[in-house]
C-alpha cells in the first residue's frame, strides 16, 4: 500500500470538481477541492457505512490532521465513512484568489457535500477555526445531522480577550509578515504538539504552505477572525454561535487543555451551548490533540455504542435503590437543637444545630444573591472545619456543585484539578486566593477571610463569606425559600489521588452522596448521639449529614503526618467522642507522640467505641497499636477509593484471623455494596463478566448505591470504567479467599508481565519485607510486557544513603523469600525511601518507581527515585 | 548432563571447536544421546573417539570432516576481544563459507551455527530484547562483526534438505571456563577488577550444562528452528555486580569493591584496547587486554532477552539455575557457592 504522506494511503486522495454557490464567486464558477475519502476502500471490502464523517481542519492544517480517523476504520472494518476535506485556499485545494469569509467557507462545505452526494446521516467533526465551520454547515444540514465531534475550538469571543497568540498574529505589524511572507505561523502551531512532532509529520503538515504564495488562505483565515464587533464576519459568528443552542444532536467534545489559543474557557462556553456533549479532556495534550492523543479509538466508540445509553437512563436504572433522604435531613430536622453540631479546636469555636441550620441557609442565601443557583460549580479551598461544612451544606442547599481539590494534590495538580472541574465560584482562604490569582484558577472568587481594600484588589476577590452572611441576612429567607433539589443532579466533584496519574475529577450526584451517608450510618452505627473526631476529610463532611457532632482536631490537613497524640486526645475530649476518623500516616503520628499524653487524654481515648483508620492500607501491627490506645473501641479499616467511599470493611480481629496471604485482605463488602472479580487472562487483561469464584485474581469490581455518577469531563475514561455494565471497575486487582473476604494484591496498572504470565505485587513485596533489615519494599516490572523483569525496590533499616544494588547477600536473602510465593526476582535495589504520594503519604508511586528502576538496571548512574 | 536420554535415531554428527568448554560440552550431551560424534579442532579435544585434527582454512581437512556426517554442530571461531580484522576474517567468515559449502556436498541435512547475540546489537542496554537480525555494519567489534557475517551467511543457505539455524548463546559460564570464571577470578585475586556503575545493569547469562543441552536440543527442532536465530539464555537475569561477586566467591576470590563508572571505563577500554593492539602487532603481549571499549559496554550496560520464542522453538527450558551453577562453579574451585534457597 503507498503511503502518499505517512499514515495516509495513495487511495484516499482524491480530487473534486465543485461548482460554487458562493455569492462571492462569480456564477459558473468551479473550485478543485482535495479530500481524503475512504469510500473506495470500503466498497472494496464490500462494507456499508452507517454514516459519514466529515472531517474539517483549522488554520494552518490541512486533511492531514485527520489521517488517525482513516487508519482507525481500516484497521478495525468499521462501517464509517470518512471525508476528511481540504478547505479552499487550504492544503491542496485550489487557491481560488478570494478572500473567503466565514460565511463563504459555511457555503463551500455545502457546494462540497452535494457535489459528493453524501447522503445519510453526517457527523461533524471539527478543529480550531474548521470547528465552527462545521457547525455552520451542521446548522444549514440539520435533517441530515447525526453527531457533533469538536476539537480544540471556540465558537464565541463575546466576554473574552482575543487569546493572546492570535491577537500578535492578527496585529496588523505583523499580520502579513508572520502569516503569508515567512511559515512563522505554521511553526509556531506545530510546535504547540504534546510530545514536539516528528520531523516526517512536520513536515507532511507544511507540505502544502512551503511558498508564500500558497499561504494566502493561512493569512487569510487570520484576518477573518471577528474578534470585533463590527468585523464583517461578526453576523455570522453570532448566528452560529445562537443557532447551535437548538441543535440537540449528540454532541462529543474532545480537548487538550495545554493550548494557548483555545483554553478551557471555550470549552465552559461549548458547553454551555451544548448542554448535552460529553467531554473528554485529555491532560497534558494541547492544541493538536489529534497528534497528542488517540481521539479515534474514543470517537469510534463513542459513534458506536458510547452516546446509546444516556446519563439519565443510566439514573433511572439506579433510582430504584432505597429511600432517598436529603443531606440536610438532620439540619432541618433540628432547627431548634441548642446542643452542639460542629467544633473547632484551633481557633476554638463551636456551633449547635440551630446556629448550624441558621449559618447554612444564610450563606446559601446569600451565594444565591450573587448568581450561585442549581448546577453552579463552586471550588471549595478551605480546610477541614466549620466554615468548610457551612460552605457545603449551603451549596448542597441551592443544588450548587462543590468542588474539592485537597492541598494533598500538591500545586501542580490542584490546579490542573480546578482547570479540568471549571469552575463558576471559587471560595478560599487567603493562601488558596494568592494561588488562584498566580496561576489564573477560574471562578469568581470569594474570601473566606475579611481583607483589606488593597489585598482585596490584589487578589482579585470579588466577595468575602461575611458579606454573603450579611446579605443572607437581610434577605431573611428562610430554608422554605428554597427550592428542593433534583436527587440526580450533581452534587458533588472529589478528586482522585493522582497517585495513577493525573487527578481524576469524580462527580457524585444528591442521590449518591446521600448513599455514602447511608452505608456509614448502617456499616458503622455512626447517627445522632454520635460524636466524631474527623481527621479524615471525606467521612468528615458527612458529619451533620449523619447528625453527629463532629469536630476538626488541631491538625494542618495538608499533612496527615502533623496529627499529635495530644491533638487528637483534646478533639475527642471537646465533643466526648465516640468515633475517629484518621489516616494511617497520622495514626503512625499518633503513636509516635503518645508519651505526651495525660491521664485525663487517655480516659477520653479510652471512651472511645468506634476506630476508623481509612484513606490508604495501614498494616497490621500498626493496627494492633492503635487498638492499644483506644481499647474500648472495635478497630475498623475500610477499603474504598474516591469513586466509592468505602467499598469493604475489617475489623483488626478480622486481620489478625486472615493473616498473610496474597495481597492484603480487606473484609467483605459494606452495607449495600456488592463486590465482585473481573479475572486476569494470562496477557493480564480483565474479563468483561463479573466473577465471585474463590481464588481467580482480576480486577475488583464494585456496585453499590453509593458509587459515582461518572468521571468529570473524562467520557472515554468513563466508558472504561464501566465497561462491565452495571458495575465500576476500580483499577484495583485481588481475589476472594475460601470464607469470602475480599484480598487486594495492588493496582491492575502495576501487575507485571512476566513470561510466566501476570504477577500482582503486594504478596511479594510483603515476602521482602519479612527479610531481616527490611523497610518497606515495592515490586516493579522492569522490559518489555509479557517478558518483564520482576525487580524488587525497598528501604532498609538503617536507611542507606544513596540508592544502588543490594549486596549479593541481601539480594540473595530477598530473592528466596520472594521465589517462596512464586516469583523469580532479577534485582533488589536499596533506596533511601520509596516515592510516595502527597495526600496519603502512603501509597507507593509504582509507575514512577518502574521508570526509575528501569533506567536503573539498564546501566549508567543511578540518582534517588 | 541433563537430556540424558538416548535416541531412537542415532546420527552421525559432526562438532567444530571441541576443545573449547562449550564445544566440548555440545559433543558430550550428544554422545550421551547415543550419537555418532566426530570433532573437528586444531588441538586435541577430551573424550574423542572419531577426532579429525585440522584448521577451518584448511578447505581439505574441512571436506574430510565432514564426510559421510548427518549433521553439523559448528562452535569453532576466532573469539576475542581483540585482534585484526583479517584473523577473524579467515576463521569466522571464510571458514564458515568452507565448512557450509563442504556441508552441502557431502550431504549433511542439518546445520547448526553457533553464534553470538552481539551480532545483533550495538552498544546500548538491551532489556527483554528479541534475537533481532544480524547486521555486521553495526555490530560492535571484529568478533562480533565477523560472526554477523557468518551468521548471515549460513541462514541464507537454508533451503529444501539443507536446514540451517543459528544458536547465541550469551555470556556461557562454568567450571573450566577460562573466558569469563577464570578471568574474573584472577582479576579479583589480583585486586585489579573494578565494578561498573555499582554493577547494576541487569545481564542475561546460560550455564555451560544449559547451553550444551540447548544446543544440542536444536538439532532435534530443525523442523522450527531452521532459518532462524535464536538467543539462549537461563533467563535469569542478574545484576552483574551480583554475578560476579558470585563468581569471585565460588572462586575463593575477594569480591571487588573498587567502583568505576561506565563512561569512564568505555574511553580508558578503547585507548587499550588500541595501545594492546599494537603492542600485539609486535608481539609484545599475548594475552587478552585487561579492559576493552566491548568489555565495558558488556559490564556497564544491560543485556538481557526475550526467551519466551527460543524456549517454544527448542521446546526446552534451562534445568540448571543460576544458583545451582554458582554451587557447582564453588564445588570446582573449592569456594563458597550461594546458599540454598528456602
Amino acid at each position: 500500500m503507498n503511503e502518499i504522506f505517512p499514515g495516509v494511503k495513495e487511495e484516499y486522495s482524491r480530487y473534486v470538481d465543485v461548482p460554487s454557490t458562493s455569492p462571492i464567486d462569480s456564477p459558473g464558477t468551479r473550485h478543485r477541492w482535495h479530500i481524503l475519502d475512504n469510500l473506495t476502500e470500503l466498497n472494496e471490502r464490500g462494507i456499508v457505512p452507517r454514516g459519514t464523517l466529515l472531517c474539517i481542519h483549522g488554520n494552518p492544517t490541512w486533511s492531514f490532521l485527520w489521517r488517525s480517523l482513516l487508519t482507525h476504520v481500516a484497521d478495525h472494518g468499521l462501517p464509517w465513512r470518512v471525508v476528511a476535506v481540504d478547505q479552499l485556499d487550504m492544503g491542496y485545494s485550489a487557491r481560488t484568489a478570494t478572500f473567503r469569509r466565514l460565511a463563504d467557507r459555511v457555503i463551500d462545505l455545502g457546494d462540497l457535500t452535494t457535489a459528493l452526494e453524501i447522503s445519510g446521516p453526517v457527523t461533524t467533526v471539527g478543529h480550531d477555526w474548521g470547528g465552527i465551520i462545521s457547525l455552520g454547515w451542521a446548522l444549514a444540514h440539520q435533517e441530515q445531522l447525526a453527531n457533533l465531534v469538536l476539537t480544540n475550538t471556540a465558537v464565541h469571543p463575546a466576554g473574552f480577550d482575543l487569546p493572546a497568540a492570535l491577537r500578535l498574529a492578527s496585529n496588523p505589524a505583523v499580520h502579513g509578515w508572520g502569516t503569508k511572507t515567512t511559515d512563522a505561523f505554521l511553526r509556531v502551531t506545530h510546535s504547540l504538539a504534546r510530545p514536539a512532532l516528528k520531523p516526517e509529520i512536520r513536515q507532511a503538515f507544511m507540505a502544502p504552505y512551503t511558498a508564500a504564495d500558497r499561504r494566502t488562505g493561512v493569512a487569510n483565515f487570520v484576518a477573518d477572525i471577528p474578534f470585533a464587533p463590527d468585523h464583517p464576519s461578526r453576523p455570522a459568528l453570532d448566528g452560529i454561535s445562537e443557532g447551535i443552542r437548538s441543535l440537540d444532536a449528540p454532541a462529543l467534545l474532545l480537548w487538550g487543555p495545554k493550548d494557548p489559543v483555545f483554553s478551557d474557557r471555550y470549552l465552559r462556553d461549548l458547553l454551555s451551548r451544548l448542554p448535552q456533549a460529553e467531554v473528554h479532556r485529555f491532560e497534558g495534550a494541547g492544541h493538536l490533540v489529534q497528534e497528542d492523543r488517540d481521539i479515534a479509538t474514543p470517537v469510534f466508540e463513542w459513534l458506536t455504542a458510547g452516546n446509546s445509553t444516556s446519563r439519565k437512563a443510566k439514573n433511572a436504572a439506579r433510582a430504584t435503590g432505597g429511600e432517598y433522604r436529603p443531606m440536610l435531613a438532620q439540619l432541618d430536622a433540628r432547627t431548634e437543637d441548642p446542643s452542639v453540631a460542629v467544633v473547632d479546636i484551633h481557633p476554638p469555636r463551636s456551633l449547635s444545630w440551630a446556629e448550624l441550620g441558621r449559618q447554612v441557609n444564610a450563606l446559601a442565601t446569600g451565594l444565591q444573591q450573587i448568581g450561585v443557583t442549581a448546577g453552579t460549580r463552586v471550588n471549595l479551598l478551605v480546610p477541614p472545619g466549620i466554615e468548610l461544612t457551612s460552605l457545603i451544606y449551603a451549596c448542597l442547599r441551592l443544588g450548587a456543585v462543590i468542588v474539592v481539590a485537597d492541598a494533598g494534590l500538591g500545586t501542580k495538580g490542584m490546579g490542573r484539578a480546578i482547570r479540568g472541574a471549571g469552575p463558576d465560584y471559587l471560595i478560599g482562604i487567603d493562601r488558596a486566593l494568592a494561588g488562584a490569582k498566580l496561576f489564573g484558577w477560574p471562578g469568581i472568587r470569594i474570601a473566606v477571610t475579611d481583607l483589606s481594600m488593597a489585598k482585596r484588589k490584589m487578589l482579585g476577590v470579588r466577595y468575602t463569606v461575611n458579606e454573603l452572611l450579611d446579605l443572607g441576612v437581610n434577605a431573611k429567607a428562610g430554608s422554605d425559600g428554597f427550592t428542593s433539589v433534583d436527587p440526580d443532579t450533581d452534587a458533588a466533584v472529589l478528586f482522585t489521588s493522582g497517585s495513577t496519574g493525573p487527578a481524576k475529577g469524580v462527580v457524585y450526584t444528591h442521590r449518591q452522596l446521600a448513599a455514602m451517608r447511608d452505608t456509614l450510618h448502617q456499616t458503622y452505627g455512626l447517627q445522632a448521639g454520635s460524636a466524631l473526631v474527623a481527621g479524615f476529610a471525606p467521612f468528615a463532611l458527612l458529619g451533620p449529614a449523619l447528625g453527629a457532632t463532629s469536630v476538626t482536631p488541631n491538625m494542618d490537613v495538608t499533612a496527615p503526618r502533623t496529627l499529635t497524640a495530644s491533638a487528637l486526645a483534646e478533639a475527642a475530649e471537646a465533643v466526648k467522642a465516640t468515633a475517629i476518623f484518621a489516616s494511617p500516616a497520622a495514626l503512625a503520628n499518633v503513636l509516635a507522640t503518645q508519651s505526651e499524653l495525660s491521664p485525663g487524654q487517655r480516659d477520653s481515648l479510652e471512651a472511645v467505641s468506634l476506630m476508623l483508620s481509612a484513606g490508604a492500607p495501614i498494616p497490621e501491627p500498626l493496627l494492633a497499636k492503635v487498638q492499644a490506645l483506644v481499647p474500648n473501641a472495635r478497630v475498623h479499616t475500610p477499603y474504598g477509593m474516591t469513586e466509592a467511599l468505602p467499598v469493604t470493611d475489617i475489623t483488626l480481629d478480622g486481620i489478625q484471623r486472615a493473616g498473610s496471604g496474597n495481597g492484603v485482605c480487606v473484609g467483605t463488602a459494606v452495607c449495600g455494596a456488592q463486590v465482585a472479580i473481573a479475572p486476569l487472562d494470562p496477557q493480564g487483561c480483565p474479563a468483561n463478566e463479573p466473577c465471585t469464584s474463590v481464588h481467580a485474581t482480576g480486577e475488583i469490581l464494585v456496585r453499590a448505591p453509593h458509587v459515582k455518577d461518572r468521571y468529570d469531563r473524562l467520557w472515554f475514561t468513563e466508558e472504561q470504567s464501566t465497561s462491565v455494565p452495571g458495575w465500576h471497575r476500580t483499577g484495583d486487582v485481588g481475589h476472594f479467599d475460601d470464607a469470602g473476604c475480599l484480598w487486594v494484591e495492588g493496582r491492575l496498572g502495576h501487575v507485571l508481565h512476566t513470561a510466566k504470565g501476570p504477577v500482582t505485587p503486594v504478596a511479594a513485596e510483603h515476602a521482602a519485607e519479612s527479610v531481616a533489615g527490611a523497610g518497606r519494599a515495592a515490586l516493579v516490572g522492569v522490559g518489555p510486557k509479557g517478558t518483564q523483569a520482576a525487580v524488587i525496590v525497598m528501604e532498609s533499616v538503617p536507611a542507606v544513603k544513596k540508592a544502588g544494588p543490594a549486596s549479593a547477600a541481601v539480594s540473595q536473602a530477598v530473592r528466596s523469600a520472594v521465589s517462596a510465593i512464586g516469583v523469580d526476582v532479577a534485582a533488589v535495589l536499596l533506596v533511601p525511601a520509596l516515592p510516595t504520594d502527597i495526600r496519603h503519604n502512603s501509597k507507593i508511586d509504582r509507575t514512577a518507581l518502574a521508570a526509575w528502576a528501569t533506567k536503573a538496571v539498564s546501566g549508567g548512574r543511578i540518582g534517588n527515585p | 548432563m541433563s537430556t540424558g536420554q538416548v535416541r531412537t535415531v542415532r546420527k552421525r554428527i559432526l562438532v567444530t571447536g571441541a576443545s573449547g568448554m562449550l564445544g566440548g560440552a555440545v559433543a558430550q550431551v550428544l554422545r550421551v544421546q547415543g550419537h555418532h560424534v566426530r570433532t573437528f579442532q586444531r588441538r586435541p579435544s577430551a573424550g574423542a573417539t572419531d577426532e579429525i585434527l585440522g584448521s577451518l582454512t584448511d578447505t581439505a581437512a574441512v571436506e574430510r570432516a565432514v564426510d559421510s556426517m548427518d549433521a553439523v554442530v559448528h562452535l569453532a571461531a576466532k573469539v576475542s576481544f581483540t585482534g585484526r580484522w583479517k584473523e577473524f576474517v579467515d576463521t569466522n567468515i571464510v571458514g564458515t563459507r568452507t565448512l557450509l559449502e563442504a556441508s552441502k556436498t557431502a550431504g549433511v541435512t542439518d546445520f547448526v551455527n553457533v553464534s553470538s547475540p552481539s551480532v545483533a546489537h550495538f552498544g546500548s542496554s538491551l532489556a527483554g530484547a528479541a534475537a533481532g537480525e544480524a547486521d555486521p555494519e553495526r555490530a560492535r567489534g571484529n568478533y562480533a562483526r565477523s560472526k554477523a557475517v557468518a551468521e548471515l551467511e549460513a541462514l541464507a543457505e537454508d533451503s529444501g534438505n539443507f536446514r540451517v539455524a543459528s544458536m547465541r548463546p550469551h555470556v556461557v559460564w562454568g567450571p573450566g571456563d577460562t573466558q569469563l570464571v577464570e578471568r574474573v577470578i584472577q582479576r579479583a585475586k589480583s585486586g585489579r577488577l573494578p565494578l561498573l556503575d555499582h554493577g547494576a545493569a541487569l545481564i542475561d547469562t546460560i550455564y555451560i550444562d544449559n547451553a550444551a543441552a540447548a544446543i544440542a536440543r536444536s538439532l532435534e527442532r530443525m523442523a522450527d528452528a531452521r532459518g532462524k536465530a535464536v538467543v539462549i539464555t537461563n533467563a535469569e537475569p542478574r545484576p552483574v555486580g551480583e554475578l560476579i561477586a558470585g563468581i569471585c566467591r565460588a572462586g575463593g576470590a575477594p569480591i571487588p569493591r573498587l567502583h568505576v563508572p561506565g563512561w569512564m571505563a568505555r574511553g580508558a577500554g578503547s585507548v587499550i584496547e588500541r595501545a594492546w593492539l599494537a603492542a600485539g602487532s609486535r608481539n609484545l603481549v599475548q594475552d587478552e587486554p585487561p579492559m576493552t571499549r566491548f568489555l565495558a559496554e558488556q559490564l556497564s550496560t544491560a543485556h538481557w532477552f526475550d526467551q519466551r520464542d527460543t524456549q517454544k522453538i527448542l521446546d526446552w527450558k534451562p534445568t540448571v539455575s543460576i544458583d545451582e551453577g554458582l554451587r557447582k562453579l564453588a564445588a570446582h574451585y573449592g569456594g563458597i557457592g550461594p546458599r540454598i534457597a528456602m
